[in-house]
């Protein structure tokens, strides 16, 4: 094709009135007809209709189109439509071009109808000058492996595992500890339930240790991840010894730790009374409470949103009492922490006072709290405490709770009641801290290796923190619970499986077609300077004999390589400088 | 081929998400809608927290993309009336609603709605803004055609005249399909509480009084007033507005003890839109605990705080009173931090309704068999362990139609998800 002369087809949508309101569309027809290597020009009320879509075909065939340019709408939703027209008439797809006057001309400029029409002009013969550039282009098809690695054994990473084997793929399960469980090893109860963490825990590991597709590796770690989508190559590390793997997917469900509070901090580590809320789930279920406290009191959010300066809003207070709160509260040393929400502690706390009203009626709880967060139906669950006489009171966050130790070993908490402004003395025998769920240490590693990018709160990100919650910017490499933020166990059950579901898919099909829009390297220019390899955040590019190569599959098609080439000899294809310039030549020639 | 074919019952982004990961597997899916166009309630909204994207343009292409997947066949305007059989081999019979216009010819081109001479509210934009009797819900309508209103429409004929396309054909009757599937997915979604239940906000009578879905209404670029932010008694711009949360949410008088999940989080967006659209409109938003859970939220409340100084009081108001002169709202409430009973008065008020299971919800559950909870959401078979499994083994279910166990899109997305590996699971098994 290369050889052959340029005919390209212009196809010019009215939009029923969307654009046809606006712009002159048979002028512009009439104008394209005259730009240099145009063999056709038509307008449709509709070029997506089938009517419009036939048009095109047609006049491929008939006018022996080697190039087709639609004037229309954005590529975002409509290009695979047409794109699919040309390939339905033997024509590369990438020899389509689309010209978007709609989104970028007509409701823009609904009120200005002949520059409108001026700039549809500008709009299509700038697409003409880059058609006359395009190359057909392959996409290349790569072959998936179709079982899978999953990282991290907790319930997340077991329930991924059971997904996809359950459905025939084989899947390594590695987790770093000596037994399966993760985190739910050391909760109590779960809320709201209130069922025994070992009745989920205990089949959920009997299922996996059952099933014959999946290979448990515990006291594994990874320690080396190449290759791509398809076809990873996982090095695996278990007492120093090496072991190397072949797979075609990944899960990350390397989980979320709970946050110690440093030293001193809530006079943590300091008095043994004070601890934090995961331990008093370890007290109760080892039943190391015997004698009933009289007064336990809870603190919500300890080390949570307070990584930043919170705004000091003292619109609410009381008058009387702002300015004696303002001094403190500006005083108050800001806590160590993190920004974020960690969205169970709530209920934790909920669970965790319910357990202990059980256990010790007559003990008095108080929650310490700035919000209670006790979203969707555990909304019943809050009632319930409050009922059991679990009391609740909105304390000044602002204000760090002091911690004193009384002769007797009893503590007293000092506070700010949120309503009545006023400072609470309260003596009691157990201080329980809500500390949220923190990023693993070993995450960053994980991070690095996988080439998977961290969202500012410190977790794993998502390829779209709303449409692709479990998909990570690497093809083949998806995320499982607690990993990308704080999760309880139906939320992480939830995530696993939908991150064994986008997994399955690639596997199923057993392979994929890739982008061709990769970079390119000219062997000839190349120096071996490796700047491209040094910029390429995915890890696309590698030096071998002195030269640059592209791995295509891991190429995402951004350009910072080509751009930062300085011999110039990196071609991004379907952009390539004398497509992208002659397009730029255009705009800047005044209409013909 | 039962075994490789799934019918998924609403298509909002849940059921999208879940008919394409099943349908990139290679399983046959039948999304069944009960509205014109698919898209569901995301469709309506303006933009998303905490990233602030604009919602149509993340969704328009993933009902795009679903309307061109060989293995979806779209069945829009259409309802499940009838389901037999076990996990494995359903039959399901499929009413297809006459929509008087050939989907096949129909280019949506819209000349027949510009002729048509009737005008009636359009539900898609909360009845503030108009349609014609021949519509298409909204311009990005998935799949595009034209759609008549048999009960607005005159049959003055005009529309078909008008059809360069001779699509519409006022003629066509009501159709039942059966079809034969492994497995069901159930994703149809909420209403929202009715505000009128609460006589003393006053919602019906005062017009400066709107819920939250018709100001993303208000607030869309798309939307009936093409995104200026005006008031519907006099069409000014509003400088004072309030939101009320948990308007029938934990509530015990209407039944919905539950926390809706959502309203906290989307009243702190639209505060922040608002005053990026009005820099001199103040926002206030009353609260009982704000619920700023999930991923980068805190943060955005944070700044919504210190950046955009929205005002956020604690307290569940008591009553709003109208202005018969100006048609200001004054809200009567109880600053229950400052001790203080108040009234300040208000140019425009939200209310933040909780959200309710469809009302046809317990009539489709009777259908499939299936339980639903006290609040009439489906019932996971586990709230715990086996979240989007319904009383009925081979029937799956997400969005909120669960409950408000969803939280909000991203849980929506992966609950579709998730229902995608469940059907495979139990289907690869059989």
């Amino acid at each position: 094709m290369g050889e052959e002369e340029p005919r390209i087809g212009v196809f010019i949508c009215h939009c029923g009135v969307n654009i046809g309101g606006v712009v002159n569309v048979p002028e512009v027809v009439k104008y394209a007809k005259t730009l240099p290597n145009v063999a056709h020009a038509e307008d449709n009320i509709y070029t997506c209709s089938e009517a419009g879509l036939a048009s095109i075909k047609e006049a491929i065939k008939k006018r022996k189109l080697n190039r087709v340019i639609v004037a229309s709408c954005t590529p975002r939703t409509h290009e695979p439509l047409f794109r699919s027209a040309c390939s339905e008439a033997k024509l590369n797809h990438y020899l389509f071009e689309m010209a978007n006057i709609r989104e970028q001309c007509s409701w823009v400029h609904a009120h200005q109808l002949e520059k409108a029409t001026k700039k549809a002009k500008d709009i299509v013969r700038m697409a003409v000058a880059r058609a006359t550039w395009l190359e057909p282009q392959e996409e290349p098809e790569l072959e998936i492996k179709d079982n899978a690695l999953v990282i991290g054994g907790g319930i997340s990473g077991m329930t991924a595992a059971l997904t996809l084997a359950d459905q025939g793929f084989k899947v390594y399960l590695v987790e770093k500890e000596p037994e399966l469980g993760g985190n739910l090893r050391r909760l109590h109860k779960l809320y709201p339930t209130m069922q025994d963490t070992l009745e989920i825990l205990e089949p959920t590991i009997k299922a996996v240790s059952a099933n014959k597709k999946i290979e448990t590796l515990v006291s594994t770690t990874v320690s080396d991840v190449k290759g791509y989508v398809g076809n990873f190559k996982v090095t695996l590390a278990k007492n120093g010894e090496k072991r190397e793997i072949e797979i075609g997917t990944i899960i990350v469900a390397c989980g979320a730790m709970n946050y110690t509070p440093p030293k001193g901090l809530y006079q943590y580590g300091v008095y043994p009374n004070v601890v934090t809320q995961l331990e008093m789930d370890e007290l109760l279920r080892n039943g190391k409470i015997e004698k009933p406290p009289e007064r336990v009191i809870m603190i919500q959010c300890v080390g949570a949103r307070k990584g930043e300066i919170r705004a000091v809003d003292l619109t609410g207070f009381p008058k009387s009492d702002t300015a004696r709160l303002l001094a403190k509260i500006l005083k108050a040393k800001r806590e160590e922490g993190w920004p974020y929400c960690s969205k169970i502690c709530c209920m934790n706390a909920i669970k965790n006072a319910i357990l202990i009203k059980e256990k010790f009626p007559e003990t008095d709880v108080i929650i310490l709290y700035g919000d209670v967060r006790v979203y969707k139906e555990y909304e019943d669950f809050y009632s319930e405490a409050r009922e059991n006489q679990v009391k609740f009171v909105k304390h000044i966050e602002e204000v760090t709770p002091e911690i004193t130790q009384e002769p007797e070993g009893k503590l007293t908490v000092t506070a700010y009641d949120a309503l009545s402004g006023l400072e609470m003395k309260l003596p009691c025998d157990w201080v329980v801290l809500s500390t949220p769920l923190i990023p693993r240490k070993e995450e960053v590693i994980l991070a690095r290796m996988l080439k998977i990018p961290i969202s500012q709160d410190g977790f794993l990100m998502e390829a779209h923190l709303k449409l692709r919650p479990v998909d990570t910017q690497m093809d083949g490499i998806f995320l499982a619970g607690a990993a990308s933020g704080p999760k309880d166990v139906p939320e992480s059950i939830i995530s696993a499986k939908a991150a064994a579901a986008r997994a399955s898919i690639l596997m199923a099909n057993k392979k994929m077609r890739t982008e061709a829009l990769t970079s390119f390297v000219d062997e000839e220019q190349c120096i071996g300077c490796g700047l491209c390899e040094e910029i390429c955040s995915y890890g696309a590019h590698y030096l071998e004999d002195a030269k640059s190569h592209t791995i295509a599959a891991l190429c995402r098609g951004c350009g910072a390589c080509a751009a930062e080439c300085p011999r110039r000899a990196i071609t991004m294809q379907h952009f390539t400088d004398a497509q992208i310039l002659a397009q730029v030549k255009a705009a800047l020639t005044e209409e013909v | 081929m039962a075994e490789k074919t799934v019918l998924i019952i609403g298509g909002g982004v849940s059921g999208i998400q879940a008919s394409l990961d099943l349908a990139s597997r290679g399983y046959k899916v039948y999304l069944v809608e009960k509205s014109p166009s698919i898209g569901g309630r995301m469709a309506q909204l303006d933009k998303t927290f905490p990233t602030l994207d604009c919602s149509m343009c993340i969704l328009a292409p993933k009902m795009i993309d679903c309307s061109h997947h060989a293995n979806v066949q779209l069945l829009t305007y259409s309802e499940v009336k009838r389901v037999k059989g076990s996990r494995g081999n359903f039959l399901v019979t499929v009413l297809r609603k006459p929509r008087f216009v050939d989907e096949t010819k129909c280019t949506g081109c819209g000349i027949c709605a510009d002729h048509c001479p009737v005008e009636v509210p359009n539900e898609f934009d909360e009845q503030l803004g108009m349609r014609k009797a021949i519509y298409m819900p909204f311009p990005q309508a998935v799949p595009r055609s034209m759609t008549v209103d048999k009960a607005n429409c005159i049959e003055c004929g005009l529309c078909q005249k008008m059809c360069q396309a001779g699509a519409v054909d006022l003629k066509q009757e009501p159709k039942e399909v059966e079809l034969n599937v492994g497995a069901v997915i159930v994703s149809i979604g909420f209403d929202l509480f009715d505000p009128t239940q609460i006589p003393t906000y006053g919602y019906g009578r005062y017009r400066n009084l709107i819920t939250s879905l018709e100001l993303e209404r208000l607030l869309c670029a798309s939307g009936p007033t093409g995104g200026h932010l005006i008031r519907p008694s006099d069409g000014k711009i509003p400088r004072k507005i309030a939101f009320i949360q948990c308007v029938g949410s934990r509530d015990r008088r209407f039944g919905t003890t539950y926390c809706s999940s959502i309203c906290c989080k989307y009243s702190v967006k639209d505060a922040v839109l608002i005053r990026e659209h009005e820099p001199n409109t103040m926002v206030t938003i009353f609260y009982i605990d704000l619920r700023a859970f999930g991923k980068g939220f805190q943060e955005f409340v944070n700044r919504a705080k210190s950046e955009y100084g929205v005002r956020f009081v604690r307290s569940s108001p008591g009553e709003i009173m109208e202005d018969p002169v100006t048609k200001n709202l004054a809200i009567w409430y109880e600053d229950t931090v400052a001790g203080r009973i108040e009234s300040t008065e208000f140019d425009l008020v939200v209310l933040c309704p909780a959200l309710v299971p469809r009302a046809d919800a317990r009539e489709l559950a009777k259908v499939l068999g299936a339980e639903v909870d006290s609040y009439g959401f489906f019932k996971a078979a586990d709230i715990l362990t086996n979240p989007v499994d319904t009383t009925v083994p081979g029937i799956f279910a997400c969005g909120y139609c669960l409950g408000p166990k969803t939280g909000d899109i991203p849980d929506s997305i992966m609950q579709g998800s998730a229902t995608a590996a469940r059907v495979a699971e139990v289907l690869e098994r059989v």
